[in-house]
């Protein structure tokens, strides 16, 4: 199908085998040989977003009402739902993709085509799952840490897994070029809006962005493969503890 | 994920008084009831109420916190070179910008509950770490922490929002001034940091 998505692809292919090489990883320290290539798209982004993400996800807080924000919201959340199922039964988790798949199909219905977050009122727990993930439970490490353009925090293992995951995108359920692109479009700026309140705060409390978006990513993927329960990390040794608190 | 982020860092920071002879699973849930329950209540603070969330921060949750430890260990090896002055200093700056990121991230509580994970040992014999599940609509956020003893009671010396530890993060922040300017460097920056988010907010 001549989807809007196929140079997205091309381009995340290109990239992450390029990257796949540098593959150099030093115990402790984050993997991120790409820091100074990183840093400059970290900060492209960054201008990006303030110039025309943040400002459109602004207006769409402000003109969309909270219910049909909500309803978006979960409309994206439904079909993500059904590419999560897909990634459990690969993880050879038969009976959680069995209920992610049941979530996808009782939303879908009675929750009007995914409007309704019908499942989550009956309690029915979300789990996103996507294909980065599959591969990271089959044992593929994460590679090193990269900065893709405008779609942000990745590893060389989860942009090569956005080709996988690009293929079932929302867009891919519409047909024509203008509304695959119109679904882009409302799917990033929701997701955008979503996250207004919270980038504030994070813009607020770091002192250095980059790090603290590129950490808090590393260890966050890998909590996801290991369904929030990763081997437990040694603490590391706490340097001059023994030292006498100033008076 | 920033969201969810944001909303785990508030939780991590939901402690007030416990009572004597707690288990610290007992300790850290009462206190993140309290916290939520004090931000549910407080149309003010979800509003973004600067004074008034300061002032929760600071009598709930800091008297919890082995402040000392947690710079110590967000600093590593050049505290111990630091005069006590500089000490004293860094301490001081660390402290606002501690209550600085934990008042930004509790006006993101809504209707959280948290959900407790089993225990698991620490690194020493006085140490535990208690992890939870913040649960609200849609993925459950991972929020632990790590606990000492203290006397009949707990305290929390690091938290992990989403599997970062808040000590891990800032001293990933702060090598670079570290090894630039030395501590000085450092408490210029937390300073100039901590007078800017004063003015964004007031």
């Amino acid at each position: 199908m001549g989807s809007v998505l196929t140079f997205c692809r091309g381009a995340v292919v290109v990239v992450a085998l390029a990257v796949a090489s540098g593959c150099a990883t030093t115990p402790g320290t984050p993997n991120d040989p790409f820091e100074d290539f990183n840093r400059s798209m970290f900060a492209f982004n960054e201008a990006v977003d303030a110039a025309v993400l943040k400002p459109v996800a602004t207006g769409y807080e402000k003109v969309v009402p909270q219910l049909m924000r909500t309803g978006v919201d979960n409309f994206f959340a439904n079909l993500n739902d059904a590419w999560s199922a897909v990634n459990l039964v690969l993880q050879a988790k038969p009976l959680p993709g069995l209920e992610t798949g049941m979530r996808f199909v009782f939303n879908s219905t009675f929750g009007i085509g995914g409007l309704i977050d019908i499942a989550g009122d009956i309690g029915m727990e979300r789990r996103a799952e996507d294909f980065g993930q599959t591969l990271g439970h089959w044992g593929v490490g994460p590679g090193p840490y990269l900065v893709l353009p405008i779609l942000g925090p990745s590893t060389a293992r989860d942009a090569a897994s956005l080709v996988a995951d690009f293929q079932v995108a929302p867009s891919e359920w519409f047909h024509s070029t203008a509304s695959q692109w119109g679904v882009i479009i409302l799917q990033v700026v929701s997701t955008r809006a979503r996250l207004l309140s919270a980038t504030r705060t994070i813009d607020d409390i770091a002192l250095d962005k980059y790090l603290l978006i590129r950490d808090g990513f590393l260890v966050r993927r890998r909590n996801q493969v290991y369904d929030g329960n990763p081997p437990e990390e040694p603490e590391p040794p706490e340097e001059g503890s023994e030292a006498t608190p100033p008076k | 994920m920033f969201r969810t982020f944001a909303i785990a860092l508030t939780l991590g920071t939901t402690l007030s008084l416990a009572q004597a002879e707690t288990a610290p699973d007992a300790f850290v849930m009462s206190l993140s009831t309290e916290v939520i329950d004090a931000v549910k209540a407080d149309k003010a603070i979800q509003a973004g109420d600067v004074s008034k969330i300061r002032t929760l921060v600071d009598t709930k949750v800091l008297p919890n916190v082995n402040l000392q430890r947690m710079v110590i260990k967000s600093v590593g090896q050049p505290w111990r070179s630091a005069t006590p002055e500089q000490q004293k200093r860094l301490t001081e700056e660390f402290k606002t910008y501690l209550i600085n990121t934990y008042s930004g991230a509790l006006t993101q509580v809504r209707d959280q509950t948290v959900k407790l994970r089993p225990v698991r040992p620490g690194s020493s014999a006085n140490e535990v770490v208690i992890g939870t599940d913040v649960v609200s609509r849609g993925e459950p956020i991972q929020l632990d922490y790590r606990l000492e003893k203290a006397g009949d009671t707990w305290k929390i010396y690091d938290f992990n929002v989403l599997g970062l530890w808040a000590t891990d993060s800032f001293r990933s922040q702060f090598a670079r001034d570290l090894s630039g300017g030395g501590v000085d460097a450092l408490i210029a920056r937390l300073s100039e940091k901590n007078k800017q988010i004063a003015g964004t907010k007031n």
